[in-house]
């Protein structure tokens, strides 16, 4: 009985310690790297399974992907060198303007190791740690949009919270108007959800949202969602905006991680605070 | 009631295996359906070899859990350590039962460990089905017999207690 008090009083401790500060960084990451083989161990026979598929595939297949694939290089390359263009000129008159640009951020791809245990939470485990560089607060991406951050690091892998997580917010603009505002998850749904517009805000179905780079967080310019339903309530003093998300968050295996090309001041504090002051 | 070497490596590896089935990616409708493993193997381990477990062991067993899932560090550790305390209270009164009486008693103590995660999960203010309250214990319930069953032919094999 008195082992168990002791017990209880210490899980209380931890938990409180652990959801106000982030003190516990060390010891999650010690923990972390203990179950690392765990998790290796558990991807190992869907690792194996998707080489045998890649390797047994007909050579048929593979000649009409790469056919396809050389297509798509073919236009990437086009649209790459008009952008390459566009981006020296843009830094042209940037200079001209002196302001200074953010072109040149760094990426990494990364793997899923595990995703949501927990169907309240939208987290996922990603194969690169604090050994590949990473760092809590940067931003994940896919070829469609934002993903989420990363929220722990350990040495061999790290954790990320999803942008359709309950607790995750993120600073976006209208690409159609320029309103800005946040999106908000909302759990359990491939959804989010505009906070704190006015009934009458000018969004409209189909507008898509990028992110506006405010919270210092996320890099400006990526694409985040499409809205998909707008209702304005008379009754109440805000407007309902659900977004669907661009990024293909549940059917992903390959992540991008991004670094900001300039570090940001703002990368110690609190994910959710730092996003939501907006 | 000796605790032997081979005992506690047979005693350690079930409650990896219970780990690595945790962390074993289900499809999302499957979620909630999760059976809570190492509740379950701890459960086992408890009443059948109290001599090997206690309220420790479910806690650092817990702590595990936390980091696997990405919980609060202490939230599955509270939960567990408090299943081994019962089970290990009541291992005498449950370790005669018929196999389906027990599974009845792992029903409530499954059901003890989710109401206090969920409720955990509800302090932080995220939203949390009311269905989730029983579907992990009737499912871990069903499952009992069979968990029963190999861990069991585990414990003669290597003499466990």
């Amino acid at each position: 009985m008195a082992r168990l008090i002791a017990v209880a009083v210490v899980s209380v401790v931890l938990m409180t310690v652990d959801h106000r500060a982030q003190h516990l960084e060390a010891l999650r990451s010690v923990l972390s790297t203990l179950v690392y083989p765990l998790q290796v161990a558990v991807d190992l026979p869907i690792q194996a399974g998707n080489w045998v598929a890649e390797n047994f595939s007909s050579r048929q297949r593979l000649v009409s992907d790469n056919a396809r694939l050389r297509e798509n290089q073919f236009l990437l390359d086009a649209k790459l060198e008009k952008l390459a263009d566009l981006e020296a000129e843009n830094r042209r008159l940037r200079n001209l303007l002196d302001s200074s640009a953010k072109v040149g951020e760094r990426v990494l791809v990364a793997e899923l190791l595990s995703v949501d245990m927990d169907p309240y939470s939208r987290r996922i485990v990603l194969n690169k740690g604090a050994r590949d560089g990473v760092e809590v607060g940067q931003s994940l991406i896919d070829s469609n949009g934002v993903m989420g951050q990363v929220v722990h690091v350990a040495p061999f892998s790290s954790n990320a919270l999803l942008i359709t997580d309950p607790s995750h917010a993120l600073p976006v603009q209208n690409h159609r108007s320029g309103l800005r505002s946040l999106a908000v998850g909302i759990g359990p749904l491939n959804q989010l959800e505009l906070a704190h517009l006015p009934n009458n805000a000018d969004v409209r179905i189909g507008d898509v949202l990028v992110t506006s780079g405010l919270g210092g967080r996320f890099p400006a310019g990526y694409p985040v969602g499409r809205i998909v339903k707008v209702e304005r309530n008379r009754g109440r003093p805000f407007a309902t905006v659900t977004v669907q998300p661009s990024a293909r968050l549940e059917r992903n295996r390959e992540v991008l991680l991004v670094w900001p090309a300039q570090p940001d001041e703002a990368s110690d504090t609190m994910p959710t605070h730092a996003e939501s002051a907006e | 009631m000796n605790t032997t070497r081979t005992g506690y490596i047979a005693v350690t590896l079930s409650l990896v295996v219970a780990l690595m089935l945790t962390a074993l990616p289900m499809p999302a409708w499957a979620a909630l359906w999760r059976p809570a493993w190492v509740a379950l193997v701890l459960i086992y381990w408890c009443m059948a070899a109290p001599a090997y477990t206690g309220v420790v062991m479910g806690w650092v067993l817990g702590l595990f859990l936390d980091v696997l899932a990405g919980t609060l560090l202490g939230q599955h550790a509270l939960a567990l350590a408090l299943v081994a305390f019962v089970a290990h209270r009541f291992h005498r009164q449950v370790r005669v039962l018929p196999i389906w009486q027990q599974a009845v008693s792992v029903f409530g103590l499954v059901f003890l460990y989710q109401v206090l995660n969920l409720w955990i999960t509800g302090i932080q203010g995220m939203p949390v089905l009311a269905s989730a309250y029983w579907s992990s214990p009737l499912i871990s319930m069903l499952l009992w017999p069979w968990v029963y069953i190999v861990l069991r032919d585990l414990r003669r094999r290597y003499q466990v207690a």
